[in-house]
């Protein structure tokens, strides 16, 4: 357990101390801060539409609205930082020869692996905490309901975790940080978007590619309705993520 | 300490060790050597459980390095042939890290990274940011790095690289002081540092063991004897009855003289005697041509050249 806190710690200083970390946070910031701004807007302007056509009896939930389709918009920039949280976790120390250092110390590769997967889900978590920040206009100028909100953010975190873990073991796989970005974003972008593949499947095949869709698994999260089947579906994705990734340390070994 | 047999390794169908044996006592220096790409970093990376063998066994202070990997790495300290650095790191907390992944009780740590930087003299750097030291400074920062939580056992691929002549000899000075408590293996291509620093050399060459002694054994053989070779044109029978009459001379071969072409003599004299003077008037005063004479000497350099080229 020592040894995963090291590795840890010394992989949460590495994110600050190189840009990277300020380079994601900050566009991760901008945006989510400006489609937060732009689906307000709209959502305003359409309520104050359906207002002056006479409609404006029933009462329309705009924080829920809003953080709905926020929430769907910050999965899909996540996706676009994933890989680059990753990219250098395996194929910077294989680069630099630090990788022999880790793996002939008692550290075992097990150890070394959760370390450096624990950071990157651990930085996941300071940009959650960062968006909060565009999130807190909505309890300020209105009362949202907070489970719902809660509940995304669990099934983004979830959702994070999966394709953080899938990015861990594509970064072990190369020396070079800009193919694992490349093949990682590659990787993530057909998982996310296999469920528009399965309109045009039909049968077992159909449900098959529904299920895998990443992304597909996130809409009830954001509804505010936590389903074991997905979070199950997001660790069991999370955890083969790991297997590969200890797999291809191992033998990385063999091959020298 | 460390005893290796009949190790092997194959990658991509090429053998990069070949059967290797051999045995470390504790509180020795072996020296390694040879030719780039003979298999030195291999045996290694075996050696320091980064890679598990084709075949053979290898153990280190009692535990196979593949069974009981665990306790092999908590006893050894590896410096790779790249000093394993994170650039972005100060060379204190670098050193810090690394004490704490070695498993360096935490009230110990501070001093040991202080010693370690004590006895690489990188204490005046401490502060520094790894990436921005120079090559010498890095290589001794991977050098304090193995130092740390005091191993049984250093493996060291190349220590001295990098390092300018100054440096060289106090990192020398610095491995031959750990002698005893620790045993280390060191990987050279540097001949001298071979004779300076190890009491025993393993010379390989395309993975197999060429030759096992100790660098004043390997010397020694080399050295055995002075020798001359002489060219001379003259009577093969006299020349040699009259050569073996010198004072000195222990044995001579000769080749050639068929139908009057010249004789060449290999004559192997005392060691620390000279006598290509006495060699020459012999042969002058007797009137035969002397067409070639020369000392024919053989250094450490030509034992290891002979015998990593003679395929």
């Amino acid at each position: 357990m020592q040894n995963v806190l090291a590795i840890w710690q010394r992989e949460m200083k590495s994110y600050f101390v190189s840009p990277i970390a300020y380079v994601v946070l900050t566009v991760f910031l901008f945006l989510s801060g400006f489609f937060f701004y732009s689906i307000l807007t709209a959502v305003v302007q359409s309520t104050m539409m359906q207002g002056q056509f006479g409609q404006g009896a029933q009462s329309v939930d705009v924080p829920g609205i809003v953080s709905r389709s926020f929430f769907g918009t910050m999965s899909v920039i996540l996706l676009f930082m994933i890989p680059m949280l990753t990219m250098g976790l395996f194929a910077e120390e294989r680069k630099r020869g630090t990788i022999e250092l880790l793996l002939t110390t008692p550290v075992g590769t097990f150890q070394a692996m959760m370390g450096k997967y624990l950071a990157c889900v651990t930085f996941l978590v300071i940009m959650f905490f960062s968006s909060g920040i565009t999130m807190s206009a909505l309890f300020i100028y209105g009362h949202p309901e907070l489970k719902p909100i809660l509940g995304a953010f669990l099934g983004l975190l979830l959702y994070g975790c999966a394709l953080l873990a899938v990015g861990l073991f594509i970064s072990t796989l190369t020396e070079n940080q800009i193919i694992a970005v490349v093949i990682t974003f590659g990787v993530i972008l057909v998982l996310w978007l296999i469920e528009s593949f399965s309109t045009g499947a039909s049968g077992v095949s159909k449900d098959i590619l529904n299920y895998l869709s990443v992304i597909g698994h996130l809409d009830d999260f954001i509804k505010g309705v936590i389903d074991t089947s997905h979070v199950i579906f997001y660790l069991t994705f999370a955890f083969v993520g790991l297997f590969l990734t200890y797999r291809s340390l191992e033998s990385m070994r063999w091959k020298g | 300490m460390i005893e290796v047999e009949h190790l092997s390794k194959v990658y991509n169908g090429r053998k990069a060790v070949d059967d290797i044996s051999f045995k470390v006592e504790k509180g020795e220096i072996l020296g390694f050597l040879g030719p780039n790409g003979a298999g030195k970093t291999t045996t290694m990376r075996i050696l320091t459980c980064y890679m598990p063998s084709t075949a053979g066994t290898a153990r280190v202070a009692g535990f196979d390095v593949f069974e009981e990997s665990l306790e092999v790495r908590k006893r050894i300290g590896y410096l790779p042939e790249t000093p394993p650095v994170y650039p972005e790191m100060t060379v204190e907390s670098y050193l810090n890290f690394v004490a704490k992944i070695k498993g360096a009780p935490s009230n110990q740590r501070k001093s040991q990274v202080d010693d370690v930087m004590g006895k690489c003299s990188i204490g005046d750097v401490r502060n520094r940011i790894i990436g921005k030291l120079s090559k010498g400074y890095k290589q001794r920062v991977g050098l304090a790095q193995s130092l740390l939580n005091n191993p049984d056992v250093l493996i060291l691929d190349e220590p001295t690289i990098g390092l300018d002549p100054k440096q060289i000899s106090e990192v020398r000075t610095l491995i031959k002081s750990l002698a005893g408590n620790h045993t280390v293996i060191l990987s050279t291509h540097i001949l001298p540092e071979v004779s300076m620093t190890c009491d025993r050399v393993v010379i390989i060459h395309n993975g197999k063991v060429v030759a096992m002694d100790t660098p004043d054994g390997l010397t020694h053989q080399a050295k055995g004897a002075e020798r001359i070779a002489l060219l001379v044109d003259g009577p093969k029978e006299a020349v040699l009855e009259k050569l073996q009459a010198v004072d000195g001379v222990v044995s001579i071969q000769s080749t050639g003289g068929e139908n009057g072409k010249p004789v060449s003599f290999n004559v192997e004299c005392k060691l620390d005697t000279d006598l290509r003077r006495t060699l020459a008037s012999v042969v002058v005063t007797q009137g035969w041509g002397l067409l070639e004479l020369k000392g024919v000497s053989l250094s450490l350099e030509d034992v290891f050249i002979n015998l990593v080229t003679k395929e």
